[in-house]
C-alpha cells in the first residue's frame, strides 16, 4: 500500500464562485472531445475519418444550398430548445416536447385536411396559431398531472409522446390519408395558401425563421431581464426561498409547460406549413429530444442556445451528407448527440468544481 | 384457448422486461440515484445479446454480453453522474440517446432477422390446471426472475447490505459518517441496475420477440422506471406492477384476435395510457409516496 499512498489523486473541490471561463470553453470543449471520440468510432466501424469529418463537418458550410438546410433546420431546434430551457431553468424537466411538436402539426394539418380549398393570407398563420395551441393542449395535460396529481412530470410528457406518435400513425394509416396517396401513409399536399412564405429565395428557408428569432429574444427579455423570468428562475434554484416569498411553485410549473408546448407545436406547424407540405409519419427526426441537447449545450441561455442550435443543425445536415458519402448509417447522429450531452456535463463539472491533486494517503484518512 | 387464458399464459412473459429492469432500477433508486437510462440501457443490451444469439453465440452467451454491456454503458452513467456530480436527470437522459443511438447503429445490419426463442418448461401437476395451467409453463429467465424478485426483497428486508443500500439512499452523510463508503456502494447499485436492464433488453429482443426491430424497447424502460414509482419503492408492489403491465401489453394482442374493431394504434398505446393514469391515482396520495419515498433520491452526494 505504501507506493500506492504516495500516488496523487484527482480530487474535485468545490469553488466559491462558478467560473465565467469554463463556462464559455465547457461547450466547445465538449464538442471537440465528442467529435474525435465519434470520429474514432467510425474508424473502428472501417470507414474513412477523414472522409466522414469532411462530409459531417465542413461540407455544410461549403455551398449555400446546404447552408441554407442548416438554417431550415435550425428552425425548430432553436424554437423548441428555447421553450424546453425555460422550464428547465425552472426545474420543469418537459421532456416530451416531441409530442408537443406531433400535436403542433397535427392541430396546424386540420385546416388542409378539411379545408383544402381555402384560400387567403390568413391560412398559414392561423395554422402556426393552432398548431402552438395543439402543443400548448398536449403539455397542458402533464402539467395538469403534475400540479394537481403531483405526478413526475418527466414520465408522464414522455408517455404522451408515445401516444402523440401512436395518434399521428392511426390519422395517417386512417381518417386523414391521401385517398390519391397510392396508399402511402401521409396526408394531402397542402395547397399554396396552407404554405409558408420562403423569406431566402432559391432555398427552402421560410418566414418561420423570422418568427423563431423573434421568439428566441422575446426569451432572452422574458429570462433575463424580466421579474417572471426571475420568479421561475429562483423557483427552479431555491424552491423553498420561492415559496416564503410568495412565488407559487404549481404557476411556475404550468407557466413552464405551457410555453414550452406552444414552442414545440408552433415548431410542428411551422415545419408541416414549411419544407414538408404535408403530414407524414417521419415529420420529426428526433427534433424534440435534440432540443433537450441543445438546451443544455447552450447553457440553457437564450442566446448561447443560438449558437447550440446552429451547431446541432450542421450534425443533423452534416449526418445526412455522411450517410450519401461515406455510407454512414443514420443513426451515427444520434449516437453523437448523446456522447455530445455527455461530455458537456463533464466539461461543466469545471464551472462549478476545480480539479486538485492530493495525495492518497491524505485522501483517506477519516 | 379463451382471452383469460392466453393473457394468464403470456403475462408472465411480457411482464419480464418490465419486472427485470423495474428491479435493477429499484435498487438504484433505493441507494439514492435517480437514472433515467434505462430505456437505452435496455435498447443497447437488446442489440448485443440479438447479435450473440443470431450469430449462433447461443442465448446464455447473448444475455452475459447484454448485462456487461449495459453494465459498462451505466457506469458511464455513474462516473458523470456520480464521479463528476453532473445533474443526474441530464445525464440519465444523454445515456438514454446514446445508448437509443448505439442500438440503432449496431442493429442496422440486422433489421428484420430473427432468432429462436427458448422453450418453456412447465411445472409438474401444477401446469396441468385447467384454466390458470398456463401460468406455470415458462420459460426459464421467467423463473430466474421470479427467484430474483424474491432475492431482492429479502435482501432489502433482511441483511446488512439491504440495510447499508437503504441508509445511503436516506441520509449519505450519516452513512458517510458511520465509514460507508457512499460513492463505491452506490457505484455498485448503477451498476446493477444496468445489468438488470442489459437482461431486460435481450429478454425483449431474443427471447419475447425474437426479432430486431429498430426501436423494439418501445417505451419499456421509462415505464420500467414508473413501475419504482407505482410499487412505491417497494419489491412485492414492484412485481404485482410488472404483471398489471403483462397483462396491459397483451390486451392488445388479444382484442386484436377476438376480431374488436378497435383501432390496433390506441391498442398500441394502452400501457402508456395505464401508465399516465396509474402515475395520476398513485401520486396524488403524497403520504404514500414519502413513506416509503428515498430521502436524497437524485441528489449529489459530497462530503
Amino acid at each position: 500500500m505504501s507506493a500506492f499512498s504516495a500516488a496523487f489523486l484527482p480530487v474535485l473541490v468545490r469553488r466559491e464562485r462558478g467560473s465565467l471561463a469554463a463556462t464559455l470553453i465547457a461547450p466547445p470543449v465538449a464538442l471537440a472531445a465528442a467529435t474525435v471520440v465519434n470520429l474514432g468510432l467510425y474508424v473502428l466501424m472501417g470507414r474513412d475519418p477523414v472522409a466522414v469529418a469532411y462530409a459531417m463537418l465542413l461540407e455544410p458550410f461549403l455551398s449555400w444550398a446546404s447552408f441554407s438546410e442548416v438554417l431550415l433546420k435550425t428552425g425548430p431546434l432553436l424554437l423548441i430548445a428555447q421553450g424546453l430551457a425555460i422550464g428547465f431553468r425552472a426545474k420543469v424537466f418537459n421532456i416530451g416536447a416531441e409530442g408537443q411538436f406531433i400535436l403542433g402539426a397535427i392541430f396546424a394539418s386540420a385546416i388542409p385536411v378539411w379545408f383544402p380549398q381555402a384560400t387567403g393570407q390568413w391560412v398559414w398563420p392561423v395554422m402556426l396559431l393552432l398548431g402552438a395551441l395543439g402543443g400548448a393542449l398536449w403539455a397542458s395535460v402533464t402539467a395538469f398531472w403534475r400540479v394537481k396529481l403531483n405526478a413526475n412530470e418527466i414520465l408522464v410528457s414522455l408517455m404522451l409522446t408515445l401516444v402523440a406518435a401512436q395518434f399521428l400513425n392511426y390519422l395517417l394509416l386512417g381518417p386523414w390519408k391521401d385517398p390519391n396517396g397510392f396508399n402511402f401513409p401521409q396526408s394531402v399536399m397542402f395547397q399554396y395558401d396552407a404554405m409558408v412564405p420562403i423569406l431566402i429565395p432559391g432555398t427552402r428557408v421560410n418566414v418561420s425563421l423570422l418568427l423563431t428569432i423573434a421568439l428566441s429574444i422575446a426569451a432572452w427579455i422574458l429570462m433575463q431581464k424580466s421579474f417572471i423570468g426571475y420568479k421561475l428562475q429562483v423557483g427552479g434554484l431555491a424552491p423553498r426561498a420561492a415559496s416564503y416569498a410568495g412565488f407559487n411553485e404549481g404557476w411556475a410549473i404550468w407557466l413552464s409547460l405551457l410555453i414550452g408546448g406552444c414552442a414545440a407545436g408552433l415548431a410542428g406547424a411551422a415545419e408541416v406549413a414549411g419544407p414538408l407540405g404535408q403530414l407524414q409519419r417521419s415529420i420529426s427526426t428526433g427534433y424534440g429530444y435534440a432540443a433537450i441537447i441543445v438546451a443544455y449545450l447552450g447553457g440553457l441561455h437564450p442566446i448561447g442556445i443560438v449558437v447550440s442550435a446552429l451547431c446541432m443543425a450542421v450534425l443533423y445536415i452534416g449526418g445526412d451528407n455522411a450517410m450519401v458519402s461515406a455510407n454512414l448509417p443514420i443513426a451515427a447522429v444520434r449516437v453523437f448527440q448523446g456522447s455530445l450531452l455527455l461530455a458537456y456535463l463533464v466539461a461543466v463539472a469545471f464551472v462549478r468544481y476545480r480539479l486538485e491533486w492530493r495525495r492518497a494517503a491524505y485522501r483517506s484518512q477519516p | 384457448m379463451n382471452a383469460i387464458e392466453f393473457i394468464l399464459a403470456g403475462m408472465l412473459a411480457a411482464a419480464t422486461p418490465f419486472l427485470l429492469a423495474a428491479l435493477g432500477e429499484l435498487v438504484v433508486e433505493r441507494a439514492g440515484v435517480l437514472n433515467l437510462g434505462v430505456e437505452g440501457l435496455m435498447a443497447f443490451g437488446a442489440v448485443l445479446a440479438f447479435v450473440i444469439v443470431h450469430h449462433g453465440g447461443g442465448h446464455f452467451l447473448g444475455f452475459i454480453a447484454a448485462g456487461l454491456g449495459s453494465a459498462v454503458l451505466s457506469l458511464v452513467f455513474a462516473v458523470i453522474a456520480l464521479g463528476f456530480r453532473a445533474n443526474q436527470v441530464a445525464t440519465g437522459l444523454a445515456i438514454g440517446i446514446l445508448g437509443q443511438g448505439l442500438s440503432a447503429l449496431f442493429g442496422k445490419s440486422y433489421e428484420s432477422l430473427t432468432v429462436k426463442g427458448l422453450p418453456k418448461l412447465g411445472l409438474p401437476w401444477l401446469s396441468e390446471i385447467p384454466l390458470v395451467g398456463g401460468l406455470f409453463i415458462q420459460d426459464v429467465v421467467v423463473w430466474l426472475s421470479l427467484a430474483a424478485t424474491f432475492a431482492i426483497w429479502a435482501t432489502f428486508a433482511y441483511t446488512k447490505i439491504g440495510l447499508v443500500v437503504r441508509a445511503i439512499g436516506e441520509n449519505p452523510k450519516a452513512a458517510h459518517a458511520i465509514g460507508y463508503s457512499v460513492i463505491t456502494v452506490r457505484f455498485a447499485a448503477v451498476a446493477f441496475g444496468g445489468t438488470m436492464a442489459g437482461f431486460a433488453g435481450a429478454y425483449a429482443a431474443v427471447v419475447y420477440t425474437p426479432l430486431w426491430a429498430d426501436g423494439m424497447i418501445a417505451g419499456r424502460g421509462w415505464i420500467a422506471i414508473a413501475l419504482v414509482v407505482f410499487g412505491t419503492w417497494l419489491t412485492g408492489r414492484i412485481f404485482l406492477g410488472a404483471c398489471l403491465f403483462g397483462a396491459v401489453s397483451l390486451m392488445g394482442l388479444a382484442a386484436q384476435a377476438s376480431g374488436l374493431d378497435v383501432p390496433s394504434q390506441l391498442l398500441a398505446s394502452l400501457p402508456y395510457l395505464v401508465t399516465i393514469l396509474v402515475l395520476g391515482i398513485i401520486s396524488a396520495d403524497r403520504r404514500l409516496l414519502k413513506l416509503n419515498g428515498v430521502a436524497s433520491l437524485g441528489e449529489p452526494f459530497e462530503r
